[in-house]
This record gives structure tokens, sequence and C-alpha cells, in this order.
């Protein structure tokens, strides 16, 4: 299949390394201490995180930082034949720990001795690049937050097909079997906090 | 104003912006400049180039980045001296000793109840630290230990004040008559920013007969007014009521009942201050004890139900009046 027409377009018109367009939005959620809403094209997610809050369970307490946890689920309705089992299985338990480790690599948890921060990142509509408009959408609901991070998690993913590097796959690109890249950076402190590679 | 999702139509709408928009005109310029969000960085006068950074105090929301400061939250940036910190637009409350607050018990343990007050961690209320019920000063015994469920059950809402930070985590006290259980009344949760620490926190509004507490931790009680009488005294006079009223037995049972159960009235003023403290929240305005009793009296001239306190037509009304009320202090001013 063509995936990059001679003309240099890709399937929904863009170019090669050019990305969807993206859109945020705060305060979605009311109870949550912090929330967020972000897309990036077809593909929208929704964060919502909870804290700094007393630990639930005593055991996991630390004494020096705060302890973070992380859920990721795929609403029912997010892809296109309805998902029978949205949480829980292995994919889903992965991106929940990439996700965590991401955020805890920028929270300052020492700050918060005792306490724990859940994040709760649901996918509305699944098109490609779910895991990086997760960790962008977890970002944005930590600031709104309020809690103190080094800096700001910025994420994408990128692919290589039809001999041409494709940046922010889409559903179609995710799924034609190249080899695809999701990185994540601090921009301020120029590091790479994620580099996770899926062929 | 955050995240407000209020149905309105087409005149609120536009009643609605031009309110806010005056809102935003009379709102003070000094620091309108001075916002920060994560990652940005805070220029800093260093003095001719003199002074050190490292002599620079550094405050809270800031750190350090090749020797430049950057900020760790959103807010604004505050200056004092040579301390330069961020203030968090939205955050958990953070204590600060002497703080009046309100909180709900969610735990009985050893000699302490553990209190949820909005804040990171569970705050801690000695049985030592607060005022035994029958008011005198002696040492805390086993005994007392084992009705500490008579003073605070677990789900109590109870006020009190931040002692401070001690090894194991925040501390409470609560050694006036003022502080203690409240009872027949609301709890009302409102983000911490809206309640502005000030010399009162505890009101008593005479005219309706409720008290209303503004905890620093944004939760406020709304409730019957109850009278803070010295303990002993108050047991000497009821049981000399007692001993009199012993001789018809069905006069003490109606008079216990009339003091349990509260007035509609009084009832219906409970719901109004506390609808107000709602509009208020869900307007983002500060939430002082003069503009609840401005609502109240408000939303009583008119004429509305207190149900209608929470719709469309009277947020806008609100804010209206804000403007109003800013434009006049400013004036003063």
């Amino acid at each position: 299949m063509e995936f990059v027409s001679p003309e240099g377009l890709r399937l929904d018109g863009r170019r090669p390394t050019e990305m969807r367009q993206i859109r945020a939005e705060l305060g979605a959620v009311a109870k949550a201490d912090g929330s967020a809403v972000f897309e990036m094209g077809n593909t929208k997610v929704v964060a919502a995180v909870y804290g700094p809050r007393e630990v639930q369970n005593r055991s996991q307490q630390l004494s020096d930082q705060a302890l973070v946890r992380c859920e990721y689920s795929m609403a029912n309705f997010s892809t296109g034949d309805r998902m029978r089992k949205p949480k829980g299985d292995r994919r889903s338990t992965e991106i929940s720990l990439v996700i965590r480790q991401t955020m805890e690599a920028c929270i300052m948890t020492h700050l918060m001795p005792r306490s724990q921060i859940d994040i709760f990142v649901q996918v509305l509509q699944a098109d490609g690049g779910t895991r990086s408009a997760c960790i962008n959408a977890a970002s944005l609901a930590l600031a709104d937050a309020g809690i103190p991070m080094r800096d700001l998690v910025t994420s994408c993913s990128s692919g290589y097909l039809n001999s041409t590097p494709l940046l922010d796959l889409n559903y179609v690109e995710d799924s034609a079997g190249g080899p695809d890249v999701t990185v994540g950076i601090l921009p301020k402190l120029d590091r790479v906090t994620l580099l996770q590679r899926i062929s | 104003m955050r995240g407000t999702q209020l149905p309105l139509n087409q005149t609120q709408k536009v009643r609605l912006q031009r309110a806010l928009q005056q809102l935003e005109s009379l709102s003070s310029k000094i620091n309108s400049n001075a916002s920060v969000t994560v990652a940005d960085s805070i220029p800093v006068n260093y003095e001719d180039g003199v002074l050190k950074y490292t002599s620079r105090l550094l405050g809270h929301g800031t750190s350090e980045l090749n020797g430049e400061i950057v900020a760790t939250v959103c807010g604004i940036v505050e200056r004092v001296n040579k301390l330069v910190y961020v203030r968090a637009l939205r955050a958990r409350y953070k204590p600060e000793v002497g703080d009046i607050i309100v909180g709900r018990v969610v735990e009985v343990a050893p000699k302490r109840w553990r209190i949820e007050i909005n804040y990171s961690q569970n705050a801690v209320l000695m049985l030592s630290s607060m005022n035994l019920p029958d008011g005198i000063q002696r040492r805390r015994t086993a005994v007392d230990e084992l009705n500490m469920r008579s003073i605070f059950e677990e789900s109590d809402v109870i006020c009190a004040e931040v002692r401070g930070f001690q090894h194991d985590g925040l501390h409470l006290q609560a050694r006036s008559q003022k502080y203690g259980k409240l009872k027949r009344g609301q709890l009302l949760t409102v983000p911490p920013y809206l309640v502005k620490r000030r010399k009162q926190h505890f009101h008593y509004l005479e005219q309706y007969g409720i008290d209303v507490i503004l905890g620093c931790n944004g939760f406020i009680w709304v409730g019957e007014h109850v009278e803070a009488t010295d303990d002993m005294v108050e047991e000497q006079v009821s049981k000399s009521e007692q001993q009199t009223m012993n001789s018809d037995g069905i006069l003490t049972d109606m008079e216990e009942q009339e003091q349990v159960s509260t007035p509609l009235e009084i009832r219906q003023y409970v719901c109004r201050a506390a609808n107000a403290v709602r509009v208020l929240a869900t307007l983002g305005f500060i939430v002082t004890i003069e503009v609840i009793v401005e609502i109240v009296n408000l939303s009583s001239s008119m004429n509305l139900d207190i149900h209608e306190m929470l719709g469309s037509e009277f947020c806008v009304l609100v804010t209206e009046k804000e403007v109003e009320r800013r434009t006049l202090t400013k004036k003063k001013g």
C-alpha cells in the first residue's frame, strides 16, 4: 500500500514531517485536582490528576517522596469496533507503567513526602499515537493540579514507511507494520525521558 | 471562572461576558506580567553581577538550572527582598501555623484522630491537644482513650487550628470552646485559594441565627448557631434544670425535642448561605462573609426560592453585583 503519494503527501494530506492539529483544554473534570483534554487530530485523551493526597495503602507509603500511580484505559467506544475489555490487559498495563515512569521522572516527588499522586488517563478516541497523547495530557493535568515539576514532558511518535520518515502516525499508518518510535522529551532540560521502539 | 459551565441564554451570555470584562479591567495590573508556567525561567537582577546566584534565596515553586531560576509550577512570581517564589494558581491547601480549618475525621487511632483537610497528608489531632468535654485540665488516662469515640467518630466534621509540623506529620489542636464537633449544618468544599486568611474565620450572622466558618483549607461550614459556652457552667445549669423538671417527665421530653430540632426558618437560611457559597465558588470569586451576607440578602429581597439561587440568572446577577462592589471599593481606595 502506498502511504506517501508521489507528490509527497500522506493519506490524510499531511507532509511527512507535519504533525496533526493539536488542541488542549484544562479543567475538564470538575472534582479532580487537575485535569486536561488533549487532542492530536482524531486522537482524543482525557487525563485527571488527584493528589497529592494521603496514601491509600499504608505499606506503599514512602517516607521521603511521593508515590505516583497511573491508570490507563481505553473507552469502549474509542476504537472502530467496540472494545470488550477497556483496561487491565497487557497493553494497558504496559502503557500505564510507561506513563507512570515518565511522569515520575519530571515530578519533584521529594517535595511531597508520604503522599500519593494518582493519574488517570482515558482514551476517548483512538487514532494512533495514544501513548504520546496520554503523556502530553497527563503532563498538562499535573501542571493544572499545581504539582511542582522539573519540566513539561512533550511526546510524539514517528515511523518509517515507503522509505520515508513520517511524524505523528495515525491509526492506518500505525497498523501498517513499519517500525515506529515514541519519544518523550523535556525541552527545558534538553533531555530524552522516553524512547520506545515498537516494530 | 475556570471550568464554569452554566446553561446561559444569549442575553445572559452577553451580560456575563461584559461583567467579566469589567472585572478584568478593574483588577490590578501590577503583577500581570509576572505569570509563569512550568519550566519558564524567571529573570533576576544580579545587582551589578556582584551578588552570586547562591546568595539569592530560592522559594517555593522554583528550582535552579544552569545558574537560572526556573519555575516548577504555574503561577505568579512574587519577590520579597532576596526571596523569589512562585505562588501557584491552583494547588491543594498548604497549611500554616495558626490557620483555622474545618476537616473530616477519617480514622480514630491510638490517642489521636486522623483528619482529612485537603492537604497532601491527613492531619493528626492528638487527644492530649484538645479540651476534654468535662473541661478539666488533667492527664489523659486510658479511660479517656477508650472513650475517644464519644468525642469524635469517623466521618464527623470538626473545626480546629493548625498547631505545626512534627516528625509524624501535621498536627492540629482544639484547645478552646469554639473548636470541636460541628453539627446541624452543611459542609461545602471550595478551592482553597478562594478563602483568604483574615482575622476572623468564625462568623455568627445574628440576623439569620447561623454560624459560618470559613476554613483556610477551603472547607466551609454553614450551620445553626451554637452558643459557645463553658461546659462546666452548662452542666451545672442542666443538672439543676433536670432536678426541677423531674417532677413532670413529659415536659423534659418536649423540651429535649425542641433542643434537637432546628427551626425551619434557620434551615432555610443555612441553605441560602450554603448556596451563596456555591455560587461564589462556581464563579471563582473570593469567599468572604460580607459577600455571603450580600448574596443572601439579595436572594431574599428578590423573593427567590433557595434552589433558584443556583440558576444561571442569579449567577449572572451576582457577577454584576461583584462588578459594582469592586468599582465602589476602587473609587474609595
